[in-house]
C-alpha cells in the first residue's frame, strides 16, 4: 500500500522529539491565544507567524498547523463558556454549547465539542492523505492558463461561500490583487507602486496586512464595544457526557464530519459554511427541533465536527494545488514561500517529508489537543477572566514585535499601523478582510500565470476558453456567481447565515 | 436620487478612487502587448475592473431597492491612541531601545480603554517588558536595539 508507506514516512518525520515539541508548543500557544475572547484563528496565526520563521520549514509548518487547531479548539471553549465567538464558525457553537453550559453541563459540552472535533479530525486527515496524491496528479497537467482559471475559481468560490455582500467582496479581492502588485516585477525588474520607498520594493508582506487588518482593527472595534463583561460559567461539572447526551451526539457528529469534509475541499469559507449548514441539517432532521437553541447536544456536536473537518480538508487544495481557500490557508501559503517552498503539486514530490510530516502531525496535533484541553479547562477559565484592558496592549506588543522581526525594520511597524487604520475604516464600511488577504497572496502568482499563458498563446485571449480544462474551471466560476445572484438562492444564502441571529 | 445604503456607497467610492489610482499609476510603467506584457499591463486592467465594480456598488447603494444602512460611528479617539502609540513605538524603537518603547506602547495604548488606570497600565507595561525579555530576546534570540543609543555609545 502506497498510502501506508507515505503515512509511515509522515509519522517518522512527525515523531521526532523536535517536531513533537513544536507541534505541542503550537497547540498550546494556539489554544492559549484562541481562548482569549474576541481573537479568532486568523489574528492568532498572524501574530505567531514570525516566531515560526526562525524554525526549519517542516517544524515551522507543523507548529503553524498546531497553532491553527489550537486556536480553533480554544475558540470553541470560549464560545461554550462565555458565549463570545472568536470567529464566525464558532457563532453556531454558542447557540447550543453555551446553553448546555448554562444548564450546568459545561464539562459535557466541552467534551462533546472536543471529541467531535477529534473524530472529525481523524477522518479528515485520512481523506487528506488519500485524496491529495490523485489531485496533485491532475494538477500536474495544468498549464498557466489552467492555473489562472483555477485561481479565478478559487477566489470567486471563496467569496461566494462566505457571508456578506458579493460585489464588495469581489472588490476586496481585486484590491488585494493590486496590493500584491506592489514591489519589484519579477519579469522586468521594474519596481511598481513603490513611491520611491526602498522597503516597498520587496512588496507588502502579507503578515503586515493580516496583523493590521485583523489584529489592530479588531482591537479598535472591540474597544468601542466598551468591554461588555460577561459572567463566566464558573462550574464546569462532569467532563463526561452522560449516556443520553452521548447517544444524541454521535450521529450528528458523523453527519457533521461528512458534510464538513465535503464542503471544506471547496474553496472559500468552508469552515463557516459547514457549521451553519450542519446546524440547519440537524435541526431539520431532528424529531425535536424545538430543543435546538436550548442546549441540545446534537446542535453542538454536528457543527463542531463539521467545522473541524472542513478546517482539515481545506488543506487539500492548499497542499495539492497551492491555492488557499480561506484566510488561514492564505497565511500558510505565505509561510511556505517564506521558507522557500513554492506551494503546488510539486511539494509532494520535492518535499515528501514536509508534505507527509505535516499530514501526520495534523493527526498528532488533534490528539494532543484532546489530551491537553480537557484537563486544562480550569486554566483556560482563568485566562478568560483576564480583563481586556490588559489583554489588548499585550496583543499590540506581540504584533509590533512580530512585524519588526520580519525584517528587523521599523518601517514594517508603520505599515502595520497604517493597515490597522485602513482596516478600521473597512470594518466600518463592512468590507471583509479575508478576500483581500487571499488576493494579496495570490496576486503575484496570478499575474505570473496570466502573463505566461498569454505569452504561450501569442497574445490570444481565447486561450482561456479554448483549452477545455481552463474553460470548465471558468464556467464553474461563472456558474457560482450566477447561482448566488438568483433570487431564490440569494434568499436561502442570507437565511443560512442569519439563522438564529 | 438618494443614498440609501451609506456603507455601500462610500465603500464603492473608495474602490473607484483606489482603482483609478492604481490604473493611473500603472500607466507610468511600460504596458507591452498581450503577448509580451509589460509591468503595467496587469495592474492597469485590474485597476479598471476595480473602479468599474466599485461604481456598480455605489450605484446599487443609491437604488430605491437598497436597504437603508447608515454609517457606523467612528471613534477617532480610540483610533488615534492605538495607531498613534504603535507608530510612536516604531519611531522610538531605534532610538530608545526595545524596553522603553514597549513600555510606552503599553502605557499609552492603555489610554484607549474606558477603564484606564495608570497603576494597572504601568504594571501591565512592566510585565510585558519582562515577557518580551524572556520570550523574544532570551527564548527566541531575536535581535533588538535594547537600550537608548545615547546611553550605550
Amino acid at each position: 500500500m502506497e498510502l501506508l508507506e507515505h503515512l509511515s514516512l509522515g509519522f517518522s518525520v512527525a515523531f521526532t522529539a523536535e517536531n513533537l515539541a513544536y507541534c505541542l508548543l503550537g497547540c498550546i500557544l494556539g489554544t492559549l491565544i484562541g481562548v482569549l475572547p474576541g481573537i479568532g484563528p486568523v489574528p492568532t496565526i498572524a501574530m505567531l507567524l514570525p516566531i515560526t520563521y526562525v524554525l526549519p520549514p517542516v517544524a515551522g509548518l507543523i507548529m503553524l498547523a498546531g497553532i491553527y487547531y489550537g486556536a480553533q479548539y480554544g475558540g470553541s471553549t470560549t464560545a461554550i463558556l462565555v458565549a463570545l465567538p472568536g470567529e464566525t464558525s464558532a457563532v453556531v457553537t454558542v447557540l447550543d454549547g453555551h446553553q448546555m453550559a448554562r444548564n450546568g453541563r459545561a464539562g459535557a459540552a466541552l467534551a462533546i465539542a472536543a471529541l467531535g472535533s477529534f473524530f472529525a479530525g481523524c477522518v479528515a486527515t485520512i481523506l487528506l492523505a488519500g485524496f491529495a496524491p490523485p489531485l496533485a496528479e491532475v494538477a500536474f497537467k495544468f498549464g498557466p492558463a489552467e492555473y489562472f482559471s483555477l485561481m479565478v475559481l478559487g477566489l470567486i468560490g471563496a467569496v461566494v461561500l462566505a457571508s456578506g455582500s458579493l460585489p464588495k467582496a469581489i472588490c476586496m479581492i481585486l484590491l488585494g490583487l493590486l496590493l500584491g502588485m506592489v514591489g519589484t516585477d519579477v519579469n522586468s525588474g521594474v519596481a511598481r507602486y513603490d513611491f520611491g520607498i526602498p522597503e516597498l520594493q520587496d512588496g507588502i508582506d502579507f503578515a503586515v496586512v493580516a496583523m493590521g487588518v485583523f489584529g489592530f482593527s479588531e482591537i479598535m472595534t472591540n474597544l468601542e464595544l466598551r468591554d461588555q463583561r460577561i459572567n463566566i460559567t464558573g462550574k464546569v461539572g462532569s467532563l463526561y457526557p452522560n449516556k443520553q447526551e452521548f447517544k444524541e451526539a454521535w450521529a450528528p457528529c458523523v453527519r457533521g464530519t461528512a458534510l464538513g469534509s465535503a464542503l471544506g475541499i471547496l474553496p472559500g469559507g468552508g469552515a463557516v459554511l459547514s457549521s451553519f449548514a450542519s446546524y440547519t441539517l440537524e435541526k431539520k432532521i431532528s424529531k425535536t427541533p424545538e430543543r435546538f437553541g436550548k442546549g441540545h447536544p446534537a446542535g453542538l456536536a454536528g457543527p463542531e465536527s463539521a467545522n473541524n473537518a472542513a478546517a482539515q480538508t481545506s488543506f487539500i487544495p492548499l497542499l495539492t494545488l497551492g491555492i488557499p481557500g480561506n484566510a488561514v490557508t492564505a497565511l500558510m501559503i505565505g509561510a511556505m514561500t517564506i521558507h522557500n517552498i513554492q506551494p503546488g503539486p510539486q511539494v509532494m514530490t520535492s518535499h515528501p517529508e514536509l508534505f507527509w510530516g505535516l499530514i501526520a502531525s495534523m493527526w498528532i496535533g488533534n490528539l494532543m489537543l484532546i489530551v491537553l484541553n480537557l484537563p486544562l479547562v480550569g486554566l483556560w477559565i482563568k485566562l478568560l477572566k483576564v480583563p481586556y484592558r490588559i489583554l489588548f496592549p499585550a496583543i499590540l506588543v506581540f504584533c509590533t514585535i512580530g512585524v519588526y522581526s520580519l525584517n528587523y525594520n521599523v518601517f514594517d511597524i508603520w505599515m502595520t499601523a497604517a493597515f490597522g487604520l485602513i482596516g478600521y475604516v473597512w470594518a466600518k464600511l463592512k468590507c471583509e478582510g479575508a478576500p483581500l488577504l487571499l488576493g494579496l497572496v495570490l496576486g503575484p502568482m496570478m499575474e505570473e500565470n496570466f502573463r505566461r499563458a498569454l505569452l504561450l498563446a501569442r497574445g490570444d485571449y481565447t486561450t482561456f476558453v479554448t483549452r477545455p480544462l481552463s474553460l470548465s474551471l471558468l464556467i464553474l466560476a461563472a456558474a457560482l456567481v450566477v447561482l448566488v445572484t438568483l433570487p431564490a438562492v440569494k434568499k436561502k444564502r442570507e437565511e443560512t447565515f442569519v439563522e438564529e441571529d | 436620487m438618494q443614498i440609501k445604503n451609506k456603507q455601500d456607497f462610500w465603500a464603492g467610492v473608495m474602490f473607484v478612487v483606489l482603482g483609478i489610482g492604481f490604473a493611473l499609476g500603472a500607466t507610468q510603467y511600460s504596458m507591452g502587448t498581450a503577448a509580451r506584457m509589460g509591468p503595467g499591463y496587469f495592474p492597469f486592467w485590474l485597476g479598471i475592473c476595480l473602479a468599474a465594480l466599485g461604481a456598480i456598488v455605489s450605484l446599487g447603494a443609491m437604488s430605491s431597492k437598497a436597504t437603508k444602512t447608515p454609517m457606523e460611528k467612528f471613534d477617532w479617539q480610540i483610533v488615534v491612541v492605538i495607531i498613534g502609540s504603535v507608530t510612536l513605538c516604531g519611531v522610538l524603537l531605534n532610538w530608545l531601545g526595545i524596553y522603553i518603547s514597549i513600555f510606552l506602547l503599553v502605557f499609552l495604548s492603555s489610554l484607549a480603554s474606558h477603564e484606564f488606570s495608570w497603576k494597572v497600565a504601568a504594571a501591565t507595561g512592566f510585565f510585558l517588558v519582562l515577557l518580551v525579555y524572556g520570550a523574544f530576546i532570551k527564548g527566541l534570540g531575536l535581535i533588538f536595539p535594547l537600550w537608548p543609543t545615547f546611553l550605550t555609545n
